[in-house]
């Protein structure tokens, strides 16, 4: 038995969205981690990009229904497409 | 003139845009909620500075999807005239009434200081009466204000003449020492293709008297109602 909330409702379905900026993007922090890193001695570290992470808890359902209305809200809203990129999956 | 200044949870700049409107240049400016459906009968459109909706997940990202911003696209579509002021700008970046996106800025910090704009066309609704070959020194407060766009979109703009402002230095140099936010080309603003709706970092509201150190602002909004009562002059094609 997972997630019983006050609708006594189960979620058993998750969406997992990651947004990072794009590549032609300026990420001054991830530069700024880059270099905190670098500072810190690890080695081989090429490239940091910060985003942000999101998780939205759906209650139980067609799962190939919800795949396009995420992805219809990561466009519209969750992500902004002129500078950012997003994935997600759906659990 | 009647403008509509709009006002979202968290905007704090609205008072500041009423004022120089309604108590400087002495037209009618009344304030919209943004839940509100319709814009009324106006003029022109001011999306004023603050912080709407916290900045949660972006600037401007939730506000652009409050009920009136679709009146706000619906009256742009028509040809009429909308100024984003700051958070203003961010969010009609949002709503894609305006090419681009803005970033945080390059330092990581908030910037809250003076700067001199150039402005870069004088063929807007927006500049039209910014007096030839002046700078303009109007305050900016902000942390996300770094102009980003790809390079089609940069070029487009400055092909079809949509920057309205760029960061100099005091001689209209365009250096990046001059830049508060790391913008590409210095860009503090800029216009849509059908020339009625603009968006700048800077606040031109909060520089149009002598007494708040400098008035050079106040002639963007001499601009915009000069351009309203020869409105014919700037009809979108």
């Amino acid at each position: 038995m997972i997630g019983w909330r006050f609708g006594c409702y189960a979620t058993q379905v998750k969406a997992k969205i990651t947004v990072t900026p794009k590549k032609a993007v300026l990420d001054p922090q991830g530069k700024t981690v880059q270099d905190a890193l670098a500072h810190m001695g690890y080695k081989g570290v090429e490239a940091v990009h910060v985003g942000k992470y999101l998780e939205i808890e759906l209650q139980d359902g067609d799962k190939a229904a919800y795949q396009k209305q995420i992805d219809d809200a990561c466009h519209k809203l969750l992500s902004n497409p002129v500078i950012e990129d997003y994935h997600f999956t759906i659990e | 003139m009647n403008f509509a200044v709009l006002q979202f949870p968290g905007t704090n700049r609205e008072q500041d845009a009423v004022h120089i409107l309604k108590n400087v240049l002495g037209h009618s400016a009344n304030l919209v909620w943004h839940k509100q459906e319709s814009l009324g009968n106006v003029d022109a459109v001011i999306v004023p500075g603050g912080f709407s909706y916290g900045d949660y997940l972006r600037t401007g990202a939730v506000a652009r999807f409050s009920p009136i911003m679709q009146d706000v696209q619906r009256f742009a579509a028509s040809g009429g005239h909308v100024l984003g002021i700051c958070n203003g700008f961010q969010i009609l970046c949002e709503a894609g009434l305006l090419p681009g996106a803005l970033v945080r800025n390059k330092s990581l910090q908030f910037r809250c200081e003076h700067v001199f704009l150039k402005t870069a066309t004088r063929n807007s609704p927006f500049t039209a009466k910014i007096p030839e070959g002046t700078l303009m020194r109007v305050p900016i407060a902000h942390g996300e204000g770094c102009y980003f766009a790809d390079e089609k979109t940069l070029n487009d703009l400055k092909v079809k003449d949509q920057i309205l402002w760029q960061y100099s230095d005091a001689k209209g140099g365009l250096t990046e020492t001059a830049n508060p936010n790391g913008s590409l080309w210095n860009i503090a603003g800029v216009l849509n293709e059908s020339r009625n709706v603009a968006g700048l970092m800077p606040h031109p509201e909060n520089a149009s008297e002598p007494l708040l150190g400098s008035a050079d602002g106040r002639a963007v909004f001499e601009s915009l109602v000069h351009s309203l009562a020869n409105r014919a002059n700037f009809q979108p094609a």
